[in-house]
């Protein structure tokens, strides 16, 4: 299971890459491969305020509707919008094509909450 | 219910060795995929795939009024059936809702299997045990008594010919007609029946042979293409050919004439259970009509989902909805209102706030 050194993790599966204020946001290969073949991928706007642990989009797979939540407080800079037409990019590149969303505002105290790549490297092997 | 708290099927520990990812599902733990659900799906589509139905119920009635009873119970005409033929029937409540869907097997006159769903299998007995008592009729519940294996595909009766104990009875057994064999699996009942779509067997073996016949069906069936498939290919598979499911399309708080068994119930056949609310609601005209419909937008417009006019007037809900790998779209089937339901009625689905077109269309999605 590829679980990259330096972006930082939340126990329900999603990555965050962090740098200075801003946030990229996705999911896991672990999380991509439990979902199944992605089919959907419901965003919010840019702009949105966004709370930690709150609901920031769903991605749906064949089997079911999932929903991704935010790992930090901040505001909505970019989405992917190429997910519209390739959600697969999702599957197939979880770190890369398949980002989710962009988070601008971030504040550097809830990071310490993040999991670390080896943490939640343990936490798969659970 | 803890994972532990649930049943097991003769073949868990078959599934556990094919590294199958193993659910809880009426009670029992079963497979919901070995592989990908896909590959499963469009194996049955191409060549065949073997199912785990251990846990469906087996129900028997014996007895000089076997016939007359299960003419009561059942809304079908069970008068039409023959020795060594199999009828798709369903047990009503007195409202015309549906108690559960099943079929029914006749040895003879007075002697009669029943394959009814897991998930109701104890309400089942209990229903048949309480209006059977007026009937010279004995009622047994032998679930745990047979395994049950589904042989699902195109090429199902040649993997079937591999075995040399049903090389000559599998291609003579024709639709909804079943046969008993005495085999080195004990005596089974394979039946050409399923749930599919597809051509193919249900095979009722008693327990201690379960694991073996799975097993040699495996590996004669593997140079033909055959896979194990789970519960997750049974369902998209179902749903493209639009066989309804108990719990989903049919449920007790909705009438079977309205939820699609309107071709089963025989109203002309004498008293039933459920007949009266059924001449009923035909004299009153049928409110509701199970319907297909294409999702026209992205997403997937899953079960519950409220169904509604662009004006917002809700006109029905979704009773399944998904992608499906043969038809690769997203689809599923409805209740709607009947002055709606017209193939090629444009109607909204609403998904968290969101509405999604849909358009209605003619089922079955998919036939062989």
């Amino acid at each position: 299971m590829n679980i990259p050194d330096n972006l930082k993790y939340t126990k329900d599966h999603e990555w965050v890459l962090i740098s200075d204020d801003e946030a990229v946001v996705g999911i896991t290969e672990f999380a991509q491969s439990e979902l199944g073949e992605i089919v959907f991928v419901e965003l919010p706007a840019p702009g949105d305020t966004i709370e930690k642990n709150s609901t920031l989009c769903v991605v749906e797979s064949t089997k079911a509707a999932s929903d991704v939540y935010a790992p930090l407080t901040g505001v909505i800079q970019e989405v992917n919008a190429i997910l519209g037409d390739t959600p697969d990019l999702v599957n197939t590149e979880p770190y890369a094509g398949g980002w989710l969303v962009k988070i601008t505002g971030v504040n550097s105290s809830e990071f310490s909450e993040l999991l670390s790549a080896e943490e939640y490297r343990s936490l798969t092997q659970e | 219910m803890s994972e532990t708290d649930n049943l097991k099927t003769p073949l868990y520990q078959s599934h556990r060795e094919l590294g199958a990812r193993m659910v809880p599902f009426a009670g029992y733990l079963l497979p919901v995929r070995y592989g990908e659900l896909r590959d499963e799906h469009l194996a049955v589509r191409s060549a065949a795939g073997l199912f785990d139905v251990s846990h469906m119920g087996e129900i028997v009635f014996q007895g000089g009024d076997a016939e007359a009873c299960l003419q009561y119970l059942t809304c079908n005409d069970v008068s039409k059936l023959q020795d060594g033929k199999a009828q798709y029937s369903a047990f009503l409540n007195p409202s015309g809702g549906v108690v559960d869907d099943i079929i029914v097997y006749r040895f003879s006159a007075e002697h009669f299997l029943l394959c009814v769903n897991a998930a109701n299998a104890q309400k089942d007995f209990n229903w048949c045990k309480q209006h059977a008592t007026a009937f010279d009729v004995t009622v047994t519940d032998c679930s745990a008594a047979y395994g049950q294996i589904a042989l699902q595909g195109p090429l199902a009766a040649t993997i079937l010919q591999q075995l040399s104990d049903f090389s000559e009875q599998a291609s003579s057994i024709r639709y909804f007609e079943f046969k008993l064999i005495t085999s080195c699996y004990g005596e089974v009942l394979i039946a050409r029946t399923g749930y599919t779509g597809e051509d193919g067997f249900e095979i009722f073996v008693p327990a201690e042979f379960t694991e073996q016949l799975w097993k040699d069906l495996l590996r004669v069936g593997a140079p033909f293409g055959l896979l194990p498939c789970g519960l997750g290919a049974r369902d998209t598979l179902r749903l493209e050919a639009c066989y309804p499911l108990h719990g989903h399309e049919l449920r007790e708080d909705l009438p079977g004439i309205e939820s699609g068994l309107g071709w089963i119930i025989k109203t002309g056949k004498g008293d039933f259970i459920g007949r009266n609310a059924v001449l009923k609601i035909k004299q009153e005209g049928v409110k509701n009509k199970l319907t297909g419909f294409f999702v026209m937008d992205k997403g997937i417009v899953r079960e519950d989902a409220i169904i509604q006019l662009t004006s917002g007037e809700s006109v029905g809900f979704v009773t399944s909805g998904t992608v499906t790998p043969t038809i690769d779209r997203a689809l599923g089937l409805a209740l709607i209102s009947a002055k709606h339901a017209s193939s090629g009625t444009r109607l909204q689905a609403l998904v968290r706030g969101r509405e999604i077109p849909i358009e209605l269309t003619e089922i079955p999605f998919y036939k062989r």
